[in-house]
């Protein structure tokens, strides 16, 4: 990925070209490294043309769900009679994921520039992009680059707006992002109706992940045959992804990999494995709001969106928390459930009590006054705050109590049995 | 046109509703009632309480019937096993914070938690040695507390003050467990339609400081009534302890008030409890009044009608019942007839989110009848008018300050001294003592009820002013409903109408109709 060390001779680089790369932060350094020769190519092209090539790539969201970007942005209305929006998500908060931060600090004229496309692709002539309050940095990287690209018109009409978060996670949700935009609380909003119909301001609003637009030029550049081509496993996934390793790893950071890369291999090959004299024990793929996996489940998973339903978990933004035998889950899981609860935008019950409540049951684990029902209350309880509310936080905070329950039993059980000696919550 | 209808079933019972219905409004139609809290008819749909989860086929995860619109052929399973657990989950979670401090609740025996949760909940909790969420009580504004401790976020207060009143001063402030309702730090919650936010509460966090501690709600007995506070005629119903009106509530009636009434009304009661009434019929014996039984009063007051000469003129408040008005024209109809209503003016309030729907400026629950009926508004030039008139009638609770050269008989609650100048006095009911009939100002005629006897010798109006159109020995008339009838025949904007046609909702009179003669 280039930055902070060299890439790795496995890794597809793409998207990480330019990290590390000053020079391609500026408009005249993008320019000379073929910079917005995808977005003159694509206003030349009709909408439904350019619909269409992005349909052939296979490109799948990058923000957690993978939902196909063609398919998604085919559903605009055909003929116009409203304003039509793009908001871009770059309120990238799930715990272990990074990538959206470094494509903005190096290359934010991709991210621009994809944006740019995508707003002659869905007609949209105003575009947000929304910025993770706490990236400081990017956000600087963001507006001189808006300023300078802006100043040599290569947007034509398109406006392209930078909004700043105030800190909530859950305006990451696509919805409570559009509230936020309209300087509303953060709450998801329920659905119907899809953003397409009504988003933002009521009108019809694409959302897409920074990663996701950023692969956008590439696709015009080089073709969907060629994007589609990259491909290690399973046909539906496509092209390369940005994963951010962290945790009990040698050489954390981001790497961009060919869809259908093994796990087993970027953990263990490209960000060198666990500490010498330490095992791997488990691992979250997708960012924290998706199932752990044991080792053996790490060891035998490919990297695509279909690979990791295969092995029971998501592949969701990408980000890979490795944990070692020192790891102890219980707290792991604890912190996770705190997280969730702390972030609740309030709204369903199931999600507003059962976040807190889970954590409360985890504390109490830990502080060794823990009992064996309670393992049974958690899985009732997470089961309860499943695929019942408007938006998935609290499906989140259950997947990795359920997975953690199901896989690391044993360490639950040393706290409640007294083998273990309380820790500190 | 009508609606295109969409069929479906509801628990194995088959419905047709109009397009665009929500299932929750469709199981009502199939008598089933889905528990819900956030969800409330007048309000924008929010879908936040996850109450009304329910099952239907086809779609692979547990639906909010508030948020889900009715297809064609839809089948839905309120009752199976994991729509159940599903509500009796979101109950859990409603309860682990919950103080259920129930025995010194207001709500405690109308609130729906205790309804939901005796329905479909856990009996026991598993929230054991954790403890609960603890926030002080909060004074919002003039008649409304906020208890937070007993919320369960249901935001219908925050969305009534945002999407209802367009006064947007509560918010769910704070995230995760520890929010709660806040109130904008420079505002109070006094808004003349506030005190809706009490009613939609579906616990006993939002408590009308009116209405503390005042009664249990099963203690209460309930009677349709319809507001007296203005001309708009919000249907309510009056809650009763042991024959004291302590509490009224708006009753939904879409056409009117649809689930509201304004604090004003609301506050508008405690005269319908009043100690100092007549409680005998009075008749003049020097410069005094002597307490008589109805028979005498009765025949000194019509051997006063009986004699009088000229003019007649009626004196009324227009918050007496169509009845009455109907009945006193038709009593002085020999003579040559002027009626006139006193109207009290005060601000208008609208509610912004509803249309046609205010406190009106004029505190006037019967107007409109009085007008249909051929009252005037000029109270003043009537007064004068009574000054040479053979009889003047003093209805209801108007200015009694009548100087008459000729006969003054007087219908009234209470006796304000000017009162005492009369020759007769007769004991009437008030609203809450009678049936009887108001005319909105849109005219609509609508039908309110006894709630409690009237006090000592108190007789409806309608029943004094039959029994003195009546030959002495001859029957009046036997209820207001009777009176009402009567009405209907007689004058063209009532043409149609009776008690069993107005039902609960009320009719439209008949528009530019003939005034009788």
């Amino acid at each position: 990925m280039g930055y902070p060390h060299k890439s790795h001779a496995r890794e597809t680089v793409v998207l990480s070209k330019h990290f590390g790369d000053a020079d391609a932060k500026s408009f005249k350094g993008w320019v000379k490294r073929g910079g917005y020769e995808a977005l003159k190519q694509a206003q030349a092209m009709d909408p439904p043309a350019l619909i269409e090539e992005v349909k052939n790539s296979g490109l799948r969201g990058r923000g957690g769900a993978g939902f196909p970007t063609g398919l998604k942005w085919s559903f605009m209305p055909k003929e116009k009679k409203k304003a039509h929006y793009l908001c871009v998500n770059a309120d990238e908060s799930e715990p272990g994921t990074f990538k959206d931060r470094e494509i903005m600090r190096w290359t934010p004229h991709a991210l621009l520039e994809g944006t740019a496309i995508a707003c002659h692709a869905i007609q949209a002539e105003v575009a947000y992009i929304y910025i993770r309050g706490e990236f400081t940095e990017p956000f600087q990287v963001m507006q001189t680059a808006l300023t300078e690209a802006s100043a040599a018109g290569v947007f034509g009409k398109t406006q392209i707006y930078l909004h700043r978060g105030a800190g909530a996670y859950i305006c990451g949700e696509e919805t409570a992002l559009m509230n936020s935009i309209e300087g509303k609380r953060g709450n998801p909003r329920i659905k119907p109706p899809f953003p397409a119909a009504a988003g933002v301001f009521g009108l019809p609003t694409t959302i897409n992940n920074v990663e996701t637009l950023v692969a956008v030029p590439h696709i015009l550049k080089n073709g969907a045959a060629w994007y589609k081509a990259m491909c290690l496993s399973n046909p539906k996934s496509t092209g390369t992804k940005l994963f951010s390793v962290c945790g009990n790893v040698q050489r954390p950071g981001n790497y961009e990999l060919t869809m259908g890369f093994p796990l087993k291999d970027l953990v263990n090959d490209l960000a060198g494995g666990v500490k010498a004299g330490r095992t791997l024990k488990a691992c979250i793929p997708g960012g924290s709001s998706v199932p752990i996996l044991n080792r053996e489940e790490t060891e035998s998973c490919l990297l695509d969106y279909e690979g990791c339903v295969e092995k029971g978990t998501m592949l969701g933004s990408g980000g890979v928390i490795v944990f070692d035998d020192t790891a102890d889950m219980v707290y792991q899981i604890m912190r996770l459930a705190r997280f969730y609860a702390h972030e609740s935008c309030a709204q369903c019950t199931q999600c507003r009590e059962g976040t807190a409540w889970t954590t409360k049951i985890l504390e109490r684990v830990l502080s060794g006054q823990g009992k064996m029902k309670d393992l049974d209350l958690l899985l009732d309880l997470s089961e309860n705050m499943t695929g019942k509310t408007i938006c998935v936080l609290s499906d989140s905070c259950a997947a990795p109590v359920v997975s953690g329950i199901r896989k690391f039993k044993s360490e639950f059980e040393a706290y409640i049995t007294g083998k273990k000696r309380p820790a500190a919550a | 046109m009508p609606d295109e209808l969409v069929n479906l079933s509801i628990d194995g019972v088959a419905v047709s509703v109009p397009k665009g219905t929500l299932v929750i409004e469709a199981a009502k139609q199939a008598g089933v009632l889905v528990p819900h809290y956030c969800y409330h008819p007048g309000l924008p749909v929010a879908g936040v309480c996850r109450m009304c989860l329910v099952e239907i086929e086809k779609t692979p995860k547990l639906q909010i019937s508030c948020a889900t619109q009715v297809a064609e052929g839809m089948v839905v399973k309120t009752q199976s096993a994991p729509a159940k657990s599903g509500r009796t989950g979101v109950l859990e979670l409603l309860l682990i914070n919950h103080p259920l401090d129930c025995p010194i609740c207001d709500q405690a025996g109308e609130c729906e938690l205790q309804d939901f949760t005796f329905q479909e909940g856990r009996p026991g909790t598993r929230y054991s040695e954790y403890a609960k969420r603890f926030n002080p009580v909060e004074d919002f504004g003039p008649d409304v507390l906020y208890v937070p401790n007993r919320c369960i976020l249901c935001t219908r207060c925050v969305r009534f003050m945002e999407e209802v009143a367009k006064e947007p001063v509560l918010n769910v402030s704070e995230r995760g467990d520890r929010a709660f309702i806040g109130i904008h730090p420079d505002a109070r919650l006094d808004h003349p339609w506030a005190g809706n936010v009490v009613d939609l509460c579906p616990v006993g966090s939002l408590l009308s400081k009116d209405f503390l501690h005042k009664a249990r709600a099963w203690e209460l007995d309930k009677t349709a009534s319809v507001c007296t506070g203005c001309s708009q005629g919000c249907n309510v119903t009056l809650d009763l302890r042991d024959d004291v009106v302590v509490r009224i509530r708006p009753r939904p009636n879409l056409e009117v008030n649809r689930y509201f009434i304004c604090d004003h009304g609301r506050a508008n009661y405690r005269w319908m409890n009043r100690g100092d009434r007549i409680e005998a019929p009075l008749v003049k014996n020097g410069n005094d009044l002597a307490a008589v039984d109805w028979d005498e009063a009765l025949a000194r007051a019509r051997a006063l009608i009986a004699g009088a000469k000229g003019k007649a003129v009626a004196l009324a408040s227009p918050g007496m019942s169509t009845e009455a008005l109907f009945l006193a024209r038709r009593l002085l109809s020999r003579l040559d007839w002027t009626g006139a209503f006193q109207v009290t003016m005060g601000e208008e309030a609208p509610l912004a989110g509803v249309p046609n729907l205010a406190l009106r400026a004029e505190r006037a629950p019967n107007g409109k009848g009085a007008e249909l009926l051929g009252y005037g508004r000029d109270y003043a030039a009537a007064t004068k008018a009574a000054e040479s008139a053979g009889v003047v009638l003093v209805l209801g609770d108007a200015d009694a300050a009548v100087k008459t050269a000729g006969a003054f008989i007087y219908l009234g609650t209470v006796l304000p001294d000017p009162a005492r100048a009369a020759d007769v006095v007769l004991p009437i009911a008030n609203v809450a003592e009678e049936d009887g009939t108001f005319v909105n100002r849109d005219g609509r005629v609508q039908r309110y009820s006894q709630a409690k006897p009237a006090p000592g010798m108190a007789r409806p109006a309608w029943w004094v002013l039959a029994e003195l159109a009546a030959g002495s020995g001859e029957r009046g008339l036997g209820s207001a409903e009777e009176a009402f009838a009567l009405l209907a025949s007689s004058v063209d904007a009532f043409t149609g109408l009776s008690y069993a046609r107005l039902g609960l909702a009320g009719r439209k009179a008949a528009s530019g109709a003939r005034v009788p003669a």
